[in-house]
C-alpha cells in the first residue's frame, strides 16, 4: 500500500493519530467479534451457573432447528423480493427521468428523499396504510374484492413488510442508476437509433448490458440491506409475526439473545451472520476492482 | 434524446408522476392523519385531507408525551437523536481523518496491520455482534448514556478510506512545501490538510447525520430510560402498545417529526448529499 512520496518523520505521532479509531475498533467491533466466536462454542446450563465447552454443537443444533431453518428461508424470499422490487421500480424510474429532456432534476429531488426515511418510520407508514381496520390500502384492496390482512395472514405480512423495505431504498437505487444512465455516452444510442434500433431493443442490447456493473453492484448492496437494516422495519411493525412468517435472521439473533436469553444459539447465529457479511463485502470488493475496466 | 417521440415523451412524464406519487402517498397520509381528531382515526377510512387538529397533535406529543405509552415528550427524544447523529457523523469524520493522515502521511511500522483492523470493521455490522457489545458496553457503564449510544458506532472504515483516496490526490508539492517552510505534520495537517478537505468533510457529514439519526437497533438495547430514548427508537413504543389500540394521530405527528430532520438536509444540500452517497460507496 503506497504512502506519500513525501513522508513525515515521527516516531509516536502516527500511533497517536491512529488511537482513537484503533481503540473504538478494538473494543466495540474486535473483542465483541471474537466474544461472539467464543460464546458459540459454549453452552450455559438452565441457571446460567455454569458454562461448558461444545465446540461445534450450537452450530449443528441450530442447523437442525426447524425455526431457524424457516428463517433462513423466509429471509432469502423477504431479502430477494426487497431487492427485486426496489431494482426494478428503481430502474425504470431512472431510465425514463434520464429520457425527459426538462425536469430531470425536479425529479431526482422529489424521488431520492426516501433515502433519509428510517426503516423504522418506513415501516410504521406502510403499516399504518395496511392496518386491517382503518388503513387506506387495505380499503382500497377490499374494494377490489381483495382481503389483504398483514395482522393475520402470514403472506400479507411478509408482502407488506417486502414493500415498506423497497419502498424506501427505491430513491438509493434510483441515483446509482442514474448516475450510470447519464454516464453511457449519448453517441451509443444514436447510432443504434441510426441503424434502426427502437427504444426497446436500445433498452435491452444498450442500457442493460452498459448498466450490468451498477446493476451487480446494487444487487450486492440491496442484500446487505435486506439482511441486516430492515431489523427496524421487522421489529417496529410485525415483530416477527404472525408466528414466525416474518422473522428474518437479524431479527431472530436478537430475540433469541435478548428476549429468550439463548446465549450460545445466539452468538453461533452472530457468527453465521458475520460470514454472510464478509462474503457479501469480499464479492463487492472483487467487483469494484472489476468496474475499474469499463 | 436521439429522436422525437412526443407518446414516450408523455409516457416518462407520467411514470415518473406515478413514481413520485408512490413515493409522497405514505408521507402525505401519515401527514394528514397527524391533524386529525382521535375519533376520526378509529373506525372506516382515514380521510384523504387535512383535518383541523394539526396544532394540538403536535403540541401535545412534543411537550407532554403521549401517557398512555409511557413515553416522555416527542422534543427530548428529538433532542437525544439530535445529539446522537451529530455526535456519531462528527465523531467518525474526526477519528477518521486523524488515522487516514497517519496511514498517507507517515511510514511507520504496524501500518499495513491498522490499516486492515480498521477495514475489518466494514465486515461487523453492529447486528452480527450485538449482544457481545452489549455486554462490554455494560461493563464499561456505559448503558443509558450519551457515550454509549454514540461510542460504538463511530469507528468507520469507509470514512477512513474515503479520506485515504483523497489525500492520496492531494499534491506532493504541497508536503514539500510545507516541510521546507519548516512546518510540521500538525501544523501542516491544520493549515493545508484541513481547508482542502472541506467539501469531503460537509458530504460526509450529510450521509453520517443521516445513518446516526436513523440508528434503530442500537438505541434499542443499551437505553432503557426514558430520558435517553432517540425518536426514531420511540415510535415503536407508541406503535406496539399493549391491549389497546394505537393512537393514530400521536403516532403519526411523531413520525413526521422523526422524518423530518434529515429529510430537510436531505433536500438543502442534495449536492452534497448525491457526492458523499456516491464516494462513500466507492
Amino acid at each position: 500500500m503506497q504512502t506519500k512520496r513525501v513522508v513525515f518523520r515521527h516516531t509516536f505521532l502516527p500511533y497517536l493519530l491512529c488511537l482513537p479509531q484503533l481503540a473504538i475498533t478494538l473494543v466495540f467491533f474486535i473483542w465483541p467479534a471474537l466474544q461472539a466466536i467464543r460464546q458459540s462454542m459454549l453452552q450455559q446450563d438452565a441457571f446460567g451457573l455454569s458454562t461448558t465447552f461444545v465446540g461445534l454443537a450450537n452450530f449443528r443444533t441450530l442447523l437442525r432447528d426447524p425455526s431457524y431453518l424457516s428463517s433462513v428461508h423466509v429471509t432469502i424470499i423477504f431479502s430477494v423480493a426487497t431487492a427485486a422490487l426496489a431494482m426494478s421500480l428503481a430502474l425504470l424510474f431512472a431510465v425514463v427521468a434520464d429520457r425527459v429532456i426538462r425536469g430531470t432534476n425536479t425529479y431526482r429531488t422529489v424521488l431520492i428523499w426516501p433515502y433519509a426515511v428510517a426503516p423504522a418510520v418506513a415501516g410504521v407508514l406502510w403499516y399504518f396504510l395496511f392496518n386491517p381496520s382503518i388503513g387506506i390500502a387495505t380499503y382500497a384492496l377490499a374494494q377490489l374484492g381483495i382481503d389483504f390482512n398483514p395482522v393475520i395472514s402470514s403472506t400479507d405480512a411478509l408482502i407488506m413488510v417486502v414493500i415498506a423495505a423497497a419502498w424506501k431504498q427505491v430513491s438509493y437505487n434510483f441515483l446509482f442508476f442514474l448516475a450510470g444512465l447519464q454516464a453511457i455516452p449519448n453517441s451509443v444510442f444514436e447510432a443504434a437509433a441510426i441503424d434502426g434500433a427502437g427504444p426497446m431493443k436500445r433498452f435491452w442490447t444498450i442500457v442493460l448490458p452498459l448498466l450490468s456493473p451498477t446493476t451487480f453492484f446494487l444487487l450486492v448492496v440491496n442484500m446487505v440491506y435486506a439482511f441486516f437494516e430492515t431489523f427496524a422495519i421487522i421489529h417496529a411493525t410485525t415483530q416477527g409475526g404472525p408466528g414466525q412468517s416474518t422473522s428474518i435472521l437479524v431479527y431472530k439473533v436478537w430475540r433469541d439473545g435478548f428476549v429468550a436469553q439463548d446465549l450460545g444459539g445466539s452468538a453461533a447465529q452472530s457468527v453465521v451472520l458475520m460470514t454472510i457479511v464478509i462474503a457479501l463485502t469480499v464479492i463487492q470488493f472483487r467487483f469494484v476492482e472489476r468496474r475499474v475496466e469499463y | 434524446m436521439v429522436e422525437h417521440r412526443p407518446i414516450l415523451n408523455l409516457l416518462s412524464h407520467l411514470v415518473l408522476l406515478l413514481g413520485v406519487a408512490l413515493v409522497a402517498f405514505p408521507v402525505w397520509i401519515a401527514f394528514v392523519a397527524s391533524t386529525h381528531a382521535p375519533h376520526d382515526l378509529l373506525t372506516g377510512v382515514v380521510p384523504l385531507l387535512p383535518g383541523d387538529h394539526l396544532v394540538e397533535n403536535y403540541r401535545d406529543v412534543l411537550f407532554r408525551g403521549v401517557s398512555t405509552s409511557g413515553a416522555p415528550p416527542i422534543a427530548l427524544m428529538l433532542g437525544n437523536s439530535l445529539v446522537m447523529a451529530l455526535g456519531i457523523a462528527l465523531g467518525k469524520i474526526a477519528i477518521s481523518l486523524l488515522s487516514a493522515f497517519a496511514i498517507v502521511y507517515f511510514r511507520f511500522p504496524f501500518r499495513i496491520a491498522i490499516f486492515w483492523l480498521i477495514f475489518i470493521t466494514l465486515m461487523l455490522p453492529v447486528e452480527v455482534r450485538i449482544l457481545p457489545t452489549f455486554e462490554i458496553t455494560a461493563q464499561l457503564g456505559l448503558l443509558n448514556s450519551y457515550g454509549g449510544l454514540i461510542l460504538p458506532l463511530i469507528a468507520s472504515a469507509t470514512a477512513t478510506f474515503l479520506f485515504r483516496q483523497f489525500f492520496m490526490t492531494v499534491p506532493e508539492e504541497l508536503a514539500e512545501a510545507a516541510r521546507i517552510d519548516g512546518a510540521g505534520p500538525l501544523k501542516f495537517f491544520r493549515d493545508i490538510l484541513l481547508p482542502l478537505s472541506r467539501t469531503n468533510i460537509a458530504a460526509l457529514f450529510v450521509i453520517l447525520f443521516i445513518y446516526g439519526w436513523n440508528q434503530y437497533l442500537w438505541p434499542l438495547i443499551v437505553t432503557t430510560s426514558e430520558s435517553y430514548y432517540t425518536i426514531v427508537m420511540g415510535i415503536q413504543r407508541l406503535v406496539t402498545v399493549a391491549d389497546q389500540l394505537p393512537q393514530w394521530h400521536y403516532v403519526m405527528a411523531t413520525t413526521v417529526l422523526a422524518m423530518l430532520p434529515p429529510v430537510v438536509v436531505i433536500v438543502v444540500m442534495q449536492r452534497l448529499f448525491v457526492k458523499g452517497l456516491v464516494e462513500t460507496e466507492k
